[in-house]
């Protein structure tokens, strides 16, 4: 079986489906919506590296190099920000996060 | 010069105002009164060149002020013979307060402030005499009244001396109003504010008639009404005098000043310059005369019962101002003004004697407590003495040229209207009262027993008792620095020198200023003195009818003086239990005159009561009720209800926002892939 563009494109859909399944249903922590983050920016990269392959264009390839260094200090800040937040409130549940209820 | 006059107050006032606080108390007390006594001296070289040597009228523009349509208005300095004795009048006691209260006030903190004040009212005082036209007048005018609210506020804890501010601040509205009016009403007339234009058009004005409330009206009595008004409630005259006994509440050296010499003569002053409009306007002449002769009857009638030392001698002035308007009225002016000038020194000496008698007993106030001064302040009893007998109208005395003379002339005009006549009356039987009640003051403060020991004495008592609520024990006392001088025996003692100078100055001139300026301002010279500065009818021939009275009506003022003497001599030194026994016999009429004739309690009653359930209508009603229901809070409100269901959407869980997000997301991108199928 030839693995073409089509095949790259539904596992990029199928893990950005996920991610964002992940952002919207999970209500334990704050973790997981880290993670479903860095799988939405995966499957984007995916799909960018995808056609720059078909198109024979290094731009998409590049910017895939980009997204990743971008995604590396999201994740870093990110983490600090929950750690400072723990230290502060004891709690990182999603449940527990509700400071802007109107 | 003249400008140096005028505004060597406002410089002292801006320095001392602006500066008080760096300079201190003491450099704020020399600025400000050698600078009023360099203008007093200028004030009586004008007055020497102008009044006494025949020196030309000016009148300095210094600018102009506004221009609004046909209405044109300069600043301008106008020096005629009545500007030079009014200046002359303000400035000479002025300065002399000014060193009297650096005595008086010594014990104050805020003697910046009040010296400040006292320059700003003189200030104001000075642009009010030397104005050339209606508004500048004006301007002085409320700037006088400003001074006085400020002055007698000074003492801005006392809730009294607050209310007393207000009180005479309030009373003073409803004159200018009718002076305002009749400003107006001269400008209709004439096109002009301005004194020169207005007083060549007054003789073609003399029987115009106006139109208004569905009748027809004489110009220029309603115009002089009106203006009269104003000068009533300036100078306390009957229906508008019931602040001036209040505005006692303030330093003594203020009531010497505003309350007794200067301000409250400015409705007079008003008159006299005004004199060519109310040469036009008889019927206003005649309620002038009335209206005078009620006040000097009235004030006089209250001064008999009164025991505040400093409210006998305010309602003495009531009085006397009273006097004036009725030699005014009856067509008099230079017996109107001859009065004003020689009442400044007797009265300013009466008041100042009596704040030194105050500041002797450590700011007590009623006669009562006082008694057997004569001894422990010999010189300030010799300065009442001389006060007093000015103002009774002793012979070659100050008041003896000027109200006998106002009593001759309303007998005189007495011949020729009813008015004039039953002025004649009240002011006579007025003359016999004042001699009453000035010597009973005499009498009761420095001879007798002295009943300030036991009275001092309970007061100290009370004092160390109760010395957390001083304003509770003795309200209505000069009590700002009555604090510490409880505690011991009170020893009546002679104030210092600063106090006592202008106490001799004011002598001199209540003993001399009669005899020395009567040529001049009433006799026989008074024609080369006044010239243009008041106006007199073709058919006003008072002052040559005064002349020609019988002898008795001559006689008449000094024998009232006489037995106002011997019965008060009789009722205070020989048998004091008479006074307790009359008071008894006519209770009704004891209380009746103790109240003031219950002016304050009808004012209450009439205007005073309505005007607060008519402020709590509008405030709880109008404004409560209907503009802020309907209106901001309503508002608020439904905005509230409105967003508490808004709010509910807010649920503060980041993936219920994420979600929306997401939905919109698909919302859009549906919208577009189905109309970009199109």
């Amino acid at each position: 079986m030839i693995i073409g563009l089509e095949h790259y494109l539904i596992v990029a859909a199928v893990l950005f489906t996920l991610g964002v399944a992940g952002i919207i249903l999970n209500r334990k922590n704050v973790i997981i919506i880290l993670m479903s983050v860095e799988l939405i920016l995966l499957s984007v990269n995916l799909n960018l590296v995808a056609f720059s392959a078909q198109l024979h264009d290094l731009t998409g390839q590049i910017f895939a190099l980009f997204i990743l260094t971008v995604a590396a200090a999201e994740a870093a800040i990110g983490l600090a920000i929950l750690v400072t937040y723990f230290r502060n409130r004891g709690t990182i549940a999603v449940e527990d996060i509700s400071m802007m209820k109107g | 010069m003249i400008s140096a006059v005028v505004f060597l107050p406002l410089l002292g006032f801006l320095i001392a105002g602006m500066f008080g606080p760096t300079l201190g108390a003491r450099q704020s007390e020399i600025i400000t009164t050698s600078l009023l006594f360099v203008s007093c001296l200028l004030s009586w070289i004008v007055f020497g060149m102008v009044g006494l040597g025949g020196g030309p009228f000016t009148t300095p523009v210094l600018g102009e002020w506004f221009t609004s349509g046909a209405l044109n208005v300069n600043w301008a300095l106008r020096v005629d013979t009545l500007t030079a004795v009014m200046l002359v009048v303000v400035t000479t006691v002025s300065s002399l307060v000014h060193l009297y209260s650096i005595g008086y006030m010594h014990e104050d903190p805020s003697r910046q402030r009040f010296f400040a004040y006292l320059s700003l009212f003189t200030f104001a005082m000075l642009m009010l005499v030397t104005a050339d036209n209606l508004v500048q007048m004006f301007f002085g005018w409320e700037g006088v009244g400003l001074a006085s609210y400020l002055l007698i506020g000074f003492w801005y804890e006392k809730p009294s001396a607050c209310a007393a501010a207000i009180k005479a601040f309030v009373v003073n509205r409803v004159g200018d109003f009718g002076f305002a009016l009749g400003i107006f009403l001269v400008f209709v007339l004439t096109g002009s504010v301005s004194f020169d234009t207005i007083f060549a058009a007054a003789p073609g004005l003399a029987h115009k008639t106006i139109h208004v409330f569905g009748g027809d009206w004489d110009a220029m009595t309603i115009t002089c009404l009106l203006l009269f008004m104003g000068a009533c409630g300036k100078s306390a005259q009957f229906l508008l005098h019931t602040w001036l006994p209040d505005a006692m509440e303030g330093p003594t050296p203020v009531s010497a000043l505003i309350h007794a010499a200067t301000m409250v003569t400015a409705g007079v002053f008003m008159v006299a310059r005004l004199s060519p409009l109310f040469e036009q306007a008889p019927a206003a002449l005649t309620v002038v005369t009335i209206v005078g002769a009620t006040t000097a009857f009235f004030a006089a009638t209250v001064g008999l019962v009164q025991n505040d030392i400093k409210r006998v001698i305010a309602y003495s002035t009531c009085s006397q101002l009273g006097y004036m308007f009725v030699g005014i009225g009856v067509g008099g002016y230079s017996l109107g003004i001859f009065h004003l000038f020689t009442h400044a020194f007797f009265k300013a000496l009466l008041f100042l004697g009596a704040g030194s008698v105050i500041h002797a007993m450590h700011h007590e106030q009623d006669m009562r407590n006082m008694g057997g001064l004569a001894k422990k302040i010999p010189l300030t009893f010799w300065c009442m003495t001389i006060g007093t007998l000015a103002l009774t109208g002793f012979p070659l005395t100050a008041g003896y040229f000027s109200k006998d003379a106002i009593i001759e002339a309303a007998y005189a005009a007495g011949l020729h209207g009813s008015a004039a006549t039953y002025a004649f009356v009240l002011i006579v039987l007025a003359a016999g009262m004042t001699s009453f009640y000035s010597w009973r003051l005499v009498f009761m403060t420095f001879f007798g027993k002295p009943r300030w020991e036991q009275a001092h004495g309970a007061q100290a008592l009370a004092d160390a008792h109760a010395h957390n609520q001083p304003a509770l024990e003795d309200a209505g006392h000069d009590d700002h620095a009555h604090d510490h001088h409880g505690a011991h025996v009170l020893d009546p003692h002679e104030s210092p020198n600063t106090m006592m100078i202008p106490l001799y100055v004011l002598s001199a001139g209540a003993l001399l200023a009669g005899l020395l300026f009567k040529n001049d301002f009433i006799g026989h010279e008074s024609g080369e003195f006044w010239r243009s500065a008041l106006f007199f009818g073709p058919e006003n021939h008072i002052l040559h009818e005064m002349h020609e009275i019988p002898g008795w009506v001559g006689l008449l003022p000094f024998l009232m003086m006489l037995g106002g003497f011997l019965l008060s001599a009789y009722m205070y030194l020989v048998s004091p239990q008479t006074p307790v026994r009359l008071a008894e016999r006519f209770q009704p009429l004891y209380q009746f005159l103790l109240n003031k004739w219950y002016f304050d309690e009808l004012y209450d009653f009439l205007f005073v009561r309505p005007a607060f359930w008519l402020g709590r209508l509008f405030w709880k009603g109008g404004d409560g009720q209907i503009i802020d229901r309907l209106g901001p809070d309503g508002i608020s409100a439904r905005v509230l209800d409105g967003t508490s269901w808004v709010v509910r959407l807010q649920t503060g869980y980041i993936y219920n926002y994420a979600f929306a997000m997401l939905i919109g997301l698909a919302a859009i991108i549906t919208y577009y892939l189905v109309s970009g199928a199109h």
